[in-house]
């Protein structure tokens, strides 16, 4: 009796001595499974085509097999090789043989790109050697070194077997090294590339600062615009807010040609200023295929992720503030900006933060109509993707660019809280 | 104070003050009134009847469209809402979200550019007046109702008004809780001798707190007078049936009387007599109104000079009284209060009665049917 109070007092159990616990867990098990299988296809859907694409972007930076399965014999021996000097006539040997293999199987051509990568100029080493090696006869051949060195001298440098011997390795620096301008040299340390090759820190300079300004921009026009739409009688600020989303509904690629025709040197507004006598005709300006060009497309296409979030925080806050601020002595100036703009602040930092993410990823319209001077990020990823093929870069770029935006919302995390975000 | 501004110095003059919106409907009708200084005025009405406009244009958040408001003798018309000195409580507080109770209480005094040690003093002192001297840091957010309540009332108050203004400031409050600020808001203005104007559309409320009151109803001035006044001698049948419990009956003026008193022909065939109130010659439809607890049941012979018939339909026991309705002259909503004396006559559900009232307990008004609330 005793010993079941004691019992009784430190876990709670049912009439039929099952601890409660236990058999509330039992209860309600059915009914997460359900709630389980109804967010079951969500969650494959988002695990297939988010979660996997991203991780599969994230691992490629750093991680191609590829070319260790192709040269399986050199990668067994050119380890030994500690890149003082030239590598052993083993390494010579094995690698002749591998490429042979390669090039029957014509696997050498992915071989030649990847080395092209991360040694520019060498592609062609590679294919023209490999051409020759496809009839290398095993029993004609008493030095590999020197077969190799008289097809091409390049055999003859360290930086290539250097270059071969850090692709044997699955796991490659180089493609992180060269998204921020940077390469992996002969000996292994890393070292800034030449002045000429450096791009990259450039333009994630540029993309930032652009998307600050097209940020900056878009709350500058913004904020005005969702306040007088939100004082307005509720059926008028409906129809302008449709005006405002009206571009959405057209797309992209038409609103982007429309600023080239409004922007470009022949084009309405130069002719205008030209027509009015403010320019000459020989010095209009210059408003497109520049940074000009896509600010200002991009601050109109990302305008209304600004006035949505704007309006909807504005139109929420009663004018009782306002007059309430009135009544207690303050004039319409400090009345506003001590409390109707701190009020809004969920909005603008909802905007500023959507544009402002937006636009660091934005592609399409500086590719449209920012020229050379104009592109950002997002067009050399792109670019590695489409023509030269250097996924791995790419990754590593868009890696790069993943961090910077996490990195900008944990600042603003930590500067205003995600709670107070007001998304609309 | 209880007669009115005429013997005070007068706070507030409204002078032939119009507005409309639209440019077609005046809200608000030649309004006219003196409002004493230290006065607690209530603008009493049924929702839409113009209160809050014309508090609105006292404020100066809505321009008059006709008429000038004079406070102190200065007209107003042209300063801006800022510089008018008048607290105000809004019916949802309006206490800023992203500032403190004391930062909100600090809000007019930083704007008048006071020091740091005044401004916290007085904070200090305002939270004591409001018996909140603890919740200065706290987020109005984090307050009950009645605390914003009080914290509003407290932020209307602390750089010392002589006038404030309060729109329906009780409206979101539970029963209780609304009883017990209506004595409080009373108790601090008793105490700080600031002129109140306070609108509300609840009548216990005004009865309860006001020396004056004015009835609005569709933008006029109905009645302004004392509580008493307004609902023992209402001047006319709006503010009859507004105000307190009436019994109407109709009919028409057969003659005028000496002593002020008129013959009315009720539309049922019976003839009775009333004060003369709000008609002018024989032949006018007239409402008479008449309070329940003035109708005596079955009276004594000679008790009173008026005497009809009625039908019990309906008794509802109240422990003090014995609420009765009746149909009488037609009317199926004639309520009487039946005192629970002792040795009162028993009442029973559908038995016939005498009904009777004193000649000066019976008003003749003019004949209203606008809406009432
Ligand atoms: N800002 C406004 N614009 C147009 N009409 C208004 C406005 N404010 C009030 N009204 C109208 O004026 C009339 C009086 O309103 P209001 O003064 O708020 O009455 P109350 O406070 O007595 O309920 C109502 O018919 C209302 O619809
Ligand atoms: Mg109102």
């Amino acid at each position: 009796m005793v010993d079941a109070t004691v019992q009784q007092s430190q876990v709670a159990l049912t009439d039929d001595g099952i601890p409660l616990k236990t058999k509330l867990a039992r209860a309600t098990r059915r009914q997460k499974l359900r709630a389980l299988g109804l967010v079951l296809p969500l969650v494959l859907f988002v695990l297939i085509t988010f979660v996997y694409p991203i991780g599969d972007m994230l691992i490629r930076g750093f991680y191609d097999p590829l070319v260790s399965e192709v040269l399986v014999r050199t990668g067994d021996v050119i380890d030994e090789w500690d890149g003082t000097d030239l590598p052993s006539e083993e390494v010579y040997e094995a690698f002749s043989l591998d490429l042979q293999e390669a090039a029957a199987a014509r696997d050498h051509g992915k071989f030649a790109l990847r080395l092209n990568f991360i040694l520019p100029g060498t592609r062609s080493l590679i294919m023209s050697t490999g051409r020759k090696a496809k009839n290398l006869d095993p029993a004609e051949i008493d030095n590999y070194q020197a077969y190799l060195v008289d097809i091409n001298d390049e055999w003859g440098e360290r930086e290539v077997w250097a270059a071969i011997k850090r692709l044997t390795n699955p796991i490659q620096l180089d493609y992180y090294a060269n998204a921020i301008d940077m390469r992996i040299d002969v000996d292994g340390s890393f070292v800034s590339q030449a002045e000429e090759q450096r791009i990259y820190l450039t333009l994630y300079w540029r993309t930032l600062w652009m998307s600050a300004l097209v940020m900056g921009l878009c709350l500058l026009l913004a904020y005005p615009l969702s306040y007088w739409l939100s004082v307005l009688p509720l059926r008028l600020s409906n129809l302008l807010l449709i005006m405002v989303l009206l571009p959405f509904w057209t797309s992209l690629l038409v609103r982007t040609t429309a600023w080239i025709s409004l922007l470009q040197e022949q084009g309405i507004i130069n002719d205008v200023l030209v027509g009015i006598g403010l320019l000459d005709d020989d010095s209009r300006v210059r408003m497109i295929y520049n940074e000009a060009g896509t600010i200002i497309a991009m601050t109109h296409i990302l305008l209304p992720f600004m006035v949505l979030p704007l309006f909807s925080v504005m139109r929420t806050i009663p004018p009782s503030y306002m007059r309430a601020a009135r009544s207690l002595g303050a004039n319409q100036v400090y009345a506003y900006v001590k409390i109707y703009m701190p009020l809004t602040l969920p909005g603008v930092a909802a905007g500023s933060l959507l544009v402002f993410i937006l636009s660091i990823g934005y592609y399409i319209t500086p590719a449209l109509v920012g020229g050379q001077r104009g592109q950002l990020i997002s067009n050399l990823i792109a670019t590695h993707i489409q023509l030269t093929q250097n996924w791995s870069l790419a990754a590593a770029l868009g890696a790069i660019l993943l961090a910077g935006v996490l990195i900008c919302y944990w600042m603003y995390n930590k500067l205003i809280g995600v709670d107070n975000l007001k998304l609309g | 104070m209880a007669e009115g501004a005429a013997n005070g110095e007068i706070a507030v003059r409204f002078d032939g003050v119009q507005k409309s919106y639209d440019g077609e409907i005046l809200v608000v009708k030649d309004l006219n009134l003196d409002i004493a200084r230290g006065e607690f005025l209530t603008m009493l009405g049924p929702s839409g009847s113009g209160k809050t406009t014309c508090l609105m244009m006292l404020a100066g958040f809505e321009p008059a469209t006709h008429g000038e408001i004079f406070l102190n003798d200065r007209p107003i018309n042209n300063v801006p809402p800022h510089r008018r000195e008048i607290g105000m409580v809004f019916q949802n507080y309006a206490l800023f979200p992203h500032m403190t109770v004391a930062e909100n209480l600090a809000f007019p005094l930083i704007v008048r550019k006071m020091n740091q040690t005044d401004v916290d003093a007085k904070v200090k002192r305002a939270l004591e007046m409001v018996e909140m001297p603890a919740f200065g840091g706290r987020r109005p957010a984090q307050l009950s109702g009645g605390q914003q309540q009080r914290v509003a009332v407290a932020r209307a108050l602390v750089f010392e008004p002589e006038l404030v203004l309060m729109d329906e400031p009780l409206g979101a409050l539970d029963k209780q809780l609304r009883e017990q600020m209506q004595y409080e808001i009373k108790h601090i203005h008793e105490s700080l001798g600031v002129t109140v104007v306070y609108v509300t559309h609840d009548q216990s409320e005004a009865l309860t707190m006001s020396n004056r009151i004015a009835v609005f109803n569709d933008g006029v001035i109905q009645q302004l007078s004392s509580p008493e006044t307004l609902y023992e001698l209402p001047d006319n049948s709006f503010v009859a049936q507004f105000i307190g419990e009436n019994n109407k009956l109709e009919g028409v003026v057969e003659s005028i009387d000496k002593d002020d008193t008129c013959t009315v022909k009720l539309d049922s065939g019976q003839v009775v007599k009333s004060l003369k109130i709000n008609v002018n010659q024989k032949g006018d439809r007239t409402m008479l109104s008449l309070r329940p607890e003035r109708v005596v049941i079955e009276p004594k012979k000679g008790e009173v000079p008026n005497i009809l018939e009625g039908t019990i339909e309906e008794l509802i026991y109240l422990g003090d009284h014995i609420r009765t309705r009746m149909t009488v002259a037609g009317h199926n909503d004639f309520i009487v209060k039946v005192p629970n004396t002792y040795g009162h006559k028993p009442l029973k559900e559908g038995s016939v009665s005498k009904i009777g009232w004193q000649t000066q307990d019976c008003r003749a008004l003019d004949y209203y049917t606008g809406p009432i609330e």
